[in-house]
């Protein structure tokens, strides 16, 4: 059975649909990303996985239960970070991490916590005395603290340093190591691309694609990219005529290239056909990012 | 009720020091400045024999609990609103409506003690005796604090932001204040008024209260007004209240 299922998923807000048709299933243990530009119907999404907002139609289960009719069973087993909310100006971090853990049947220790994510010296400190990464910080220890079965994390390294990202993401690692089964909202493909083991990208409402990384990398058009500086003009309508090109760039005499490695080899021979030197000929596979960008354009289209 | 919620908002309602000096020492230092106008400790005719003194420690009594249920405890509670506190309670397993009982507990709690210290600094600061029907008292103050709670829960649920909490607070603040009898005690107010004051939540509750003081039962008819007024405030405000 799938931890979190949601299929057909709809809401609308004034008539206009925010989610429209979205369907996935998050399996234990995994780390699931929903990915996608703006207003993309993200967060809604997972609010109604969270049982925040009530959905128009379709079927939210988590651990098979309803997030709406058994919010109160279901908040037992997750353990959410929302995108935007704040705790009392006056409450310190440690009474925030200690009033949690109340909260919960079997909460985790909140000290060892508070020390990877690196609030040990704060605890003393009030919230709104908070910086933003700190505050950060603190949201995830409490979605954490209640041991959940089920984490949802809305954009969960924004506003924080890289050092603390990559911290931040080592521990959603172990977290994960020890069977909790991890959704992600997330912007920074670096992210996506190091976590998930399989990500969704919603646009408009919709499912644009749900695969691996490196799945949703190999079916764009244009999975390897070749760019490099010859060292005399090459004819347009050679370089177009390259098989299985995807798109060609000329910026100040730098070519790039993206197309697959069959487009490689054909530079290649191109290249020594006409004795043109390729100067910083670089060779690399596309980013999740060209990808990311790939499809929500073709969406857009 | 969550006591850990509860505890946390106690504590929370320590750190606010305007909060702490307005609910629970303003009353009784408006009390300690009017005693101290030689004048008011003198006995008068007009006040069947009381001195103004007298009439002013229920005024100061009914002040604490309509600071704190209609200025402090809105500002609180639309301020978790919009800052996603009750929101972000939402997820956990704890329901928002602890928050919400927990605050109408602190505030509540507030108002009594402020309630107590001005009737403790009447009686020995001022020589006012203390309320002579105490079961009646009691129940008349308990009523008067739970009509100011479910007066600022409506107060809360109409506000969108704390702005808006803070202007309504303030618009309710004042004639709440001057039903109460702050500018003129409900003794002294002409019949007609004394009369429509009578069906107001502060203006029940200081004819109940006075009456008590008094040794006499506060009255059903004032412990009634002030029994319909809460039930009406408490089903207009879950009905109006919004959790985001």
């Amino acid at each position: 059975m799938s931890v979190i299922e949601v299929s057909e998923l709809r809401k609308s807000y004034g008539g206009r649909a925010v989610v429209d048709g979205v369907s996935f299933a998050v399996e234990e243990g995994e780390i699931f990303g929903i990915l996608g530009p703006n207003g993309a119907g993200k967060t809604t999404t997972v609010e109604c996985v969270e049982g925040l907002r009530v959905p128009d139609a379709g079927r939210v289960r988590v651990t098979g239960l309803d997030p709406v009719a058994d919010h109160a069973r279901v908040a037992r087993v997750l353990g959410a970070q929302l995108q935007e909310s704040e705790l009392q100006a006056k409450l310190t971090v440690r009474e925030a991490l200690e009033l949690y853990s109340t909260f919960y049947e079997r909460p985790l220790d909140w000290r060892p916590l508070a020390e990877r994510l690196g609030l040990a010296q704060r605890l003393t400190t009030r919230f709104g005395k908070l910086s933003g990464g700190q505050k950060q910080r603190l949201f995830i220890a409490l979605a954490l603290v209640g041991n959940p079965r089920v984490v949802v994390l809305d954009e969960l390294t924004t506003g924080l340093d890289p050092r603390a990202r990559r911290d931040t993401w080592e521990l959603i690692e172990d977290v994960r190591a020890n069977g909790v089964t991890v959704l992600l909202v997330t912007h920074f493909m670096e992210e996506a691309q190091r976590l998930c083991d399989r990500i969704a990208v919603i646009d408009k409402g919709r499912v644009a694609a749900l695969d691996t990384p490196a799945g949703l990398i190999q079916r764009t058009a244009g999975a390897t990219v070749i760019s490099f500086t010859p060292s005399a003009p090459l004819d347009a309508h050679e370089l177009n005529a390259l098989p299985a090109l995807a798109s060609i760039d000329d910026r100040d005499g730098r070519l790039t290239l993206s197309g697959t490695d069959e487009t490689v080899n054909a530079v290649i021979t191109l290249l020594a056909r006409r004795r043109v030197t390729a100067h910083q000929l670089r060779v690399v596979d596309a980013t999740l990012d060209d990808a990311f960008l790939d499809l929500t354009q073709e969406a857009t289209a | 009720m969550n006591t850990a919620v509860l505890r946390t908002e106690v504590r929370l309602f320590r750190r606010e020091p305007g909060a702490l000096f307005w609910i629970l020492l303003f009353p009784t230092l408006l009390l300690v400045i009017l005693g101290s106008i030689p004048s008011f400790r003198n006995h008068d005719a007009d006040l069947g024999g009381l001195r103004t003194i007298d009439v002013y420690v229920p005024v100061a009594v009914l002040l604490g609990l309509i600071v704190g249920g209609l200025q402090s405890m809105p500002q609180t509670l639309t301020g978790y609103r919009e800052r996603g506190i009750l929101r972000r309670m939402s997820t956990t397993p704890v329901r928002p409506a602890a928050l919400l009982t927990a605050q109408m507990t602190v505030y509540g709690g507030a108002a009594l003690a402020s309630a107590l210290l001005a009737l403790l600094v009447g009686r020995f600061a001022f020589a006012v005796r203390l309320p002579e029907q105490l079961p009646g008292y009691l129940l008349a103050l308990v009523l008067a604090v739970l009509a100011a709670l479910a007066l600022g829960a409506v107060v809360s649920a109409l506000s969108r932001t704390t702005k808006i909490a803070g202007a309504i607070g303030s618009a309710v603040f004042f004639p709440a204040m001057f039903c109460a009898g702050v500018w003129a005690p409900v003794q002294t107010m002409p019949d007609v008024l004394a009369r429509i004051v009578g069906y107001t939540p502060f203006g029940a509750a200081a004819e109940a209260l006075n009456r008590a003081a008094a040794g006499d039962w506060p009255g059903w008819n004032h412990l009634g007004v002030l029994v319909a007024w809460t039930v009406l405030l408490t089903a207009a405000a879950s009905r109006w209240f919004r959790w985001e």
